[in-house]
């Protein structure tokens, strides 16, 4: 049974990346559209970019992986064609598991290509990798399951992404993005603990900066437990919509 | 009873109620068995709880109460076992437009578990006896609806199931691909497949299946072989017979008799006596209609008016 989850989990991960992913329009607009943001702001406040970078590369991360992935989980149920995968041999946390790891892999190839342009802009000394790389799994693991909640929760395609946006901006505008944590009102600090974003770029911060500090190892404990909320309240709305 | 595919006991489907109305017994208490190797014919009019059978036997949704035994697992403790034994053509193709015929095929596989040096051949095999080759690298938005339900079916037999559940294959398709594909399923039975078909086309069910469980709301009202069913509608069988005397004049009369041999004698036996030829004999047999209408108090039509709904 093991072995039939696993495997299910990987050829749904390959089949989604290859029938949807990688088409060239969701590759831009994948990169696009974080870069848009950013840019936007340092136009009004020249001069910071390079504090803008952890929330960039987060914001790259979030939209990466949970735009797409609660759009293919939306329309294939409302296809028919998740079924299909619920008819094999694959048990239900291993279906939902490979759509978070198709929105995973593809998310963190969009964020690798923004990682290496800004690593070249602004030099990679300093990076602490293990620590980079471990928040971006993590990262993406989180906002996969995002995703995923959102797309189970839903019926059509426009209400997933209306949605997704709705929990996705004021993450945002209260993560940490543009404006340090800190640096908010105590009542908004409150709210912008409860968003998962917020760990994301706070750990970005140190790996960038070459810090490993113990807030960044509780950031990523943060982060991995809204990964396993998120993914199981997912599988529990799939289970009850598809009876 | 080792033989027995599919085991099913006081089976129950209840939906809630939608707001206003009242709850749905879409399949209520119902119970029969399939053979091994047989075509087991689920016939029933729109909305009489076959789809719903169907998706309770293959695990994609919970029965209210009752057991069902398939392929020797329990359905409730079991399910993965099953799916991994079983084949399942929906009502609606289901594929991926996006990815091509072969690559449908080669999904499905792996899926399945079917070792990586088997597939590509087995995917051309499949193929070649829907008569998809030349669609090989189509994708599968691009198909003809007989050519995507074929396409459906040879998905659903990649991992060389044991039993393969159809739900109204033929529905929708124009006149060939239906003919095509009932030529098809009978293949399929041939070669020791065990088929679950459903269908609301009476002509359908009687010439493909081997026995045939008649459904009307949620309730199987009868169950039997084509023949069985016939004989339990009525004891005696009539004979046409068309008659012609030595001066070339030409008549009909109708015979009745235990069974057709007898009929037929009786025929004969006057025809003998009068100076008379046998020219044709028809026998007046009840058809599976005829027995619908009887056993269901539902006439025909409530069959005939769905095939222009759906
Ligand atoms: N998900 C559902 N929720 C509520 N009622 C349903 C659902 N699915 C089917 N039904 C009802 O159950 C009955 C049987 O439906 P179905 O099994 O699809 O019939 P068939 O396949 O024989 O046409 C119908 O009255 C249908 O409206
Ligand atoms: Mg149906």
């Amino acid at each position: 049974m093991w072995r039939d989850d696993l495997r299910g989990m990987l050829y749904i991960a390959l089949k989604d990346l290859r029938a949807y992913y990688f088409k060239p329009p969701n590759i831009s607009w994948g990169i696009l559209f974080p870069f848009a943001f950013v840019l936007a702001f340092a136009i009004r406040n020249p001069g910071e970019l390079r504090g803008l970078v952890p929330g960039l590369l987060a914001l790259t991360v979030l939209f990466g992986t949970s735009s797409m992935e609660a759009i293919v989980i939306v329309f294939e149920r409302r296809i028919g064609a998740l079924e299909r995968l619920v008819l094999a041999p694959v048990r239900l946390p291993a279906l939902l598991a490979g759509k978070l790891l198709g929105g995973m892999v593809f998310g963190l190839t969009v964020t690798l290509v923004v990682l290496v342009a800004v690593l070249g802009a602004f030099g990679a000394g300093g990076v602490h990798w293990l620590l980079l790389i471990l928040t971006l799994l993590t990262s993406a693991a989180t906002f996969a399951a995002l995703g995923a909640f959102v797309s189970v929760a839903v019926k059509e395609v426009f209400e997933a992404q209306t949605l997704a946006n709705f929990i996705r901006f004021p993450m945002m505008f209260l993560g940490g993005v543009f404006v340090p944590v800190a640096s908010l009102p105590p009542g908004l600090q409150v709210v912008a603990r409860l968003l998962p974003l917020t760990y994301a770029v706070e750990a970005l911060h140190a790996a960038l900066a070459g810090g490993s500090s113990p807030e960044a190892a509780l950031d990523l404990l943060i982060l991995a437990v809204f990964a396993i909320v998120l993914f199981a309240l997912a599988v529990r709305v799939l289970a009850q919509r598809l009876d | 009873m080792m033989n027995d595919v599919i085991r099913v006991a006081q089976l129950t489907k209840h939906y809630p109620a939608a707001r206003g109305a009242l709850p749905v017994r879409a399949v209520d208490g119902i119970e029969f068995a399939v053979r091994e190797g047989e075509v087991f014919g689920f016939l029933g009019p729109n909305g009489a709880g076959k789809t719903t059978t169907v998706r309770m036997l293959t695990g994609l949704t919970r029965p209210t109460s009752g057991s069902a035994c398939v392929l020797g697992f329990d359905l409730m403790t079991d399910a993965t076992r099953i799916k991994k034994r079983i084949g399942v053509v929906p009502e609606m193709s289901n594929l991926y437009d996006e990815l091509s015929a072969l690559d449908n095929l080669v999904f499905s596989m792996q899926l399945y578990g079917v070792p990586r040096c088997e597939r590509r051949a087995r995917a051309e095999e499949l193929l070649a006896r829907f008569r998809l080759s030349e669609k090989r690298d189509t994708p599968f938005a691009k198909l003809s609806r007989g050519m995507k339900r074929a396409l459906t079916i040879a998905a659903a037999l990649a991992h060389r199931p044991l039993l393969l559940f159809l739900d109204e294959p033929t529905t929708g398709l124009d006149v060939v691909s239906a003919r095509n594909l009932r030529q098809m399923i009978a293949d399929l039975r041939d070669e020791g497949v065990t088929v679950f078909l459903t269908t609301h086309y009476l002509e359908e069910a009687e010439r493909l299946c081997d026995r045939i469980a008649i459904i009307v709301r949620g309730h199987i009202v009868a169950l039997d072989t084509v023949e069985g069913l016939k004989a339990s509608v009525e004891g005696r069988t009539t004979v046409e017979v068309t008659l012609a005397d030595g001066n070339g004049t030409v008549r009909t009369a109708r015979f009745e008799g235990e069974n057709v041999a007898a009929a037929v004698q009786a025929a004969l036996a006057q025809a003998t006596a009068n100076g008379q030829h046998l020219l044709a004999v028809n026998t007046g047999r009840p058809t599976l209609e005829d027995v619908f209408v009887q056993l269901t108090g539902l006439s025909a039509e409530v069959m005939l008016a769905e095939k222009g709904k759906t």
